[in-house]
């Protein structure tokens, strides 16, 4: 996993509740392309008109905003399918942090396994910051994991809270399934007592053809 | 003092890490086409091993095509993700459930349907719907691509444990009102984000009352209350379904697992974080009117009015619906004229989602404005359907008959409903181009959306008897 300490760039204001992630990245984009192509879709059904020119009416396609690496939403962003290709998407987009007030479950894991840094703040505080975004001369912003702070244009300095566990994780770019695997001897424990209590989970054989 | 949830997670812990996460054991993981056989190969590339194959079951459904002559190579731009699957799960000796046998089908409903999925489970797999196993009592939950990878080489994952909520649903529910309903009308009440963090189980009478097939379209969704996990406890319905399935366990095998069931279910005095009460006895058919789940109406009721909404965000994004469903503020939703109609789905396409939709359409015509399928979630199902006669029915009403896969619901196999067409769908999102590009997609029940179909409108099904 690549490692997340510090980024300063570019940060664009799209306050909605519940952006799904069907909007961030189509089904139909799901096969035949490879992760690292996605970007070009993200946000496909607001950001193109029909004959596939920008629509420039879409916030991220306003030249002030173009480049963007952090992107600033309302609650529940990344609800909806467990697709990790919606965070390779924006990803691909250029987005390396996420501030929203609150994120999708699932969403929140796939982010963190490709060191995507999503932040959680009041709806007050995302709505605070977008509205200076949209008023300064260049929206620019630090996010700061190894300080959990926000930098606004203005500099004004906004903490924030993160999980100790997976700021550490972040910070390191910890490799999750190496890790899991030097507990191996514990897996193999667990399963082994786990076989006598419940034998039935590891019959996995068919033992009898009904269905329905 | 402890939940159903709790019971379950804290069994499976094989080690806790730092920071509150724990180490899981998974009991079962099901793949599916689309990161099935690149999660195979992702593991090969790094050396890895799959940890426990036997554990591991694989299916082909989101990309399958589902017209009556379907195979493999139907679907040009995606066969190779079938061919991948397969040849993985035959090297890494995975069940691999191929089209046209017994086992294959939407995998939230093969897991239930062959006993693959049972009471206190630890199941996962690449889709935010595996929250519907919870429906026989299974702690079950959707994961990305990399989390597939950590189970394929550790048959573990690492978790957060998330907070409870407890859903009492309670009542007998009126004539005509199906699980379907239930579930939407619930997201409607508490709203679509409300489940976030939580492990949620659906308890009270309703619950109780309801055959497993029901309570797996409630848990199905639980993701679009904002829960990835949601949960009902096993009980005599639950042993009952599972007793004869061909993966269940058998005999004193059978009796064994069953007694370690019956201790799954809260305690009394569990405590949980977040409780909600709902008189399911007052819910009404439902159909959604915007683009989120939680954008509900019974049939009967108007569509709502922005103008009445005090929160501007709101306000904003119920004109911002409206305009993508083409609906006017304040008219009545039934008589809504429909293009589509869709029946099938892990939400409800299961046999007795099939049965109920049949009833509707029994002896009547699709209006000819329409074009109505019915996707049978597996194809055990369709064969039980079909020895029913189902097929008949439908097909002598101008429906058409498909072969089993998502198919409509995420449009990933190119069934997709045109721009600008309107559709009642059994499926559970209605997001904006979800059935296709700019597609417009109204939820509800199979016996609705069999009314919608022969009626080529929005219509009540209670009406048609």
């Amino acid at each position: 996993m690549q490692k997340f300490i510090r980024v300063t760039g570019t940060a664009a204001p799209f306050v909605k509740d519940n952006i799904d992630t069907d909007v961030i990245i189509p089904a139909k984009r799901l096969v035949g392309h490879q992760r690292d192509e996605l970007g070009a879709f993200a946000f496909e059904a607001y950001r193109y008109l029909a004959d596939r020119s920008d629509n420039p009416d879409f916030v991220l396609n306003q030249p002030r905003y173009r480049g963007a690496q952090i992107l600033l939403s309302g609650e529940n962003f990344g609800c909806g399918s467990s697709r990790e290709s919606a965070v390779w998407a924006l990803a691909g987009f250029g987005f390396r942090c996420l501030i929203a007030a609150s994120f999708g479950d699932i969403f929140t894991n796939n982010a963190f396994q490709n060191s995507m840094l999503l932040i959680r703040l009041p709806k007050e505080q995302v709505e605070r910051l977008a509205a200076e975004l949209m008023i300064s001369a260049t929206p620019a912003m630090t996010v700061d994991l190894q300080t959990q702070t926000i930098t606004a244009p203005s500099g004004a300095v906004t903490p924030f809270e993160v999980d100790a566990e997976l700021r550490e994780a972040l910070l390191e770019g910890r490799d999750e399934i190496g890790m899991t695997l030097m507990r191996e001897a514990d897996i193999r424990a667990f399963q082994n007592r786990d076989r006598s209590a419940r034998p039935w989970i590891y019959r996995t054989k068919p033992q009898s053809t009904r269905a329905v | 003092m402890r939940t159903l949830f709790e019971k379950v997670w804290s069994s499976h812990v094989v080690a806790e890490l730092a920071g509150g996460v724990s180490l899981l054991a998974i009991d079962r993981h099901l793949l599916h086409d689309l990161e099935g056989g690149a999660s195979m190969r992702r593991i090969a590339d790094r050396g890895l091993k799959v940890h426990n194959p036997e554990l591991t079951f694989s299916v082909p459904d989101h990309a399958v095509a589902t017209a009556p002559d379907r195979h493999a190579d139907s679907t040009p731009n995606s066969s190779h993700l079938l061919h991948d699957m397969k040849e993985g799960s035959e090297a890494s000796g995975i069940t691999y459930f191929d089209l046209g046998t017994e086992g294959q089908g939407i995998v939230h409903v093969i897991g239930p349907e062959l006993g693959l999925s049972q009471p206190g489970m630890t199941i996962v797999c690449g889709d935010s719907h595996t929250c519907t196993h919870g429906g026989l009592g299974a702690l079950s939950f959707g994961i990305g691509a990399t989390e597939i990878m950590h189970v394929l080489a550790t048959q573990t994952l690492r978790q957060t444990k998330p907070t409870t909520m407890r859903i009492r649903l309670d009542g007998k529910l009126a004539a005509g009102v199906a699980a379907k309903d239930v579930i939407l009308a619930t997201i409607g009440q508490i709203g679509t984000g409300a489940g976030r963090g939580h492990a949620v189980e659906f308890a009270g009478t309703t619950i109780r009352a309801m055959s497993v097939d029901q309570r797996l379209t409630v848990c199905n969704l639980s993701i679009e209350l904002g829960a990835k996990i949601g949960m009902i406890a096993p009980d005599d319905t639950t042993y009952s379904y599972l007793a004869d399935r061909p993966y269940a366990p058998k005999a004193e095998m059978f009796d064994q697992a069953c007694a370690f069931w019956h201790r799954l279910p809260s305690d009394d005095d569990a405590r949980f974080d977040v409780e909600h009460v709902i008189d399911a006895s007052k819910i009404a058919p439902q159909i959604t009117w915007g683009t989120s789940p939680q954008d509900v109406i019974a049939v009967d009721q108007r569509i709502p009015d922005p103008s009445r909404e005090a929160d501007p965000q709101r306000r904003q994004a119920m004109e911002a619906a409206l305009a993508y469903m083409a609906l006017t503020p304040g008219e009545e939703i039934e008589g809504t004229p429909i293009d589509w109609v869709f029946v099938g789905s892990c939400t409800n396409g299961r046999l007795s989602d099939i049965r109920e939709a049949a009833r509707v359409v029994a002896g009547r015509k699709v209006a000819p404005n329409v074009r109505a399928w019915v996707v049978p979630g597996s194809e055990a199902t369709q064969r039980v359907a079909e020895r029913e006669g189902l097929d008949k029915i439908f097909l002598s009403a101008g429906f058409e008959w498909r072969k089993s896969g998502c198919s409509m619901c995420a449009g990933i196999n190119g069934d997709i409903v045109a721009p600008g067409q309107r559709s009642v769908s059994t499926t559970n999102r209605n997001f904006v181009g979800r059935q296709g590009p700019s597609a417009r997609t109204h939820l509800a029940s199979p016996a609705m959306a069999a009314a919608a179909a022969i009626a080529g409108r929005i219509a009540d099904a209670r009406k048609l008897g």
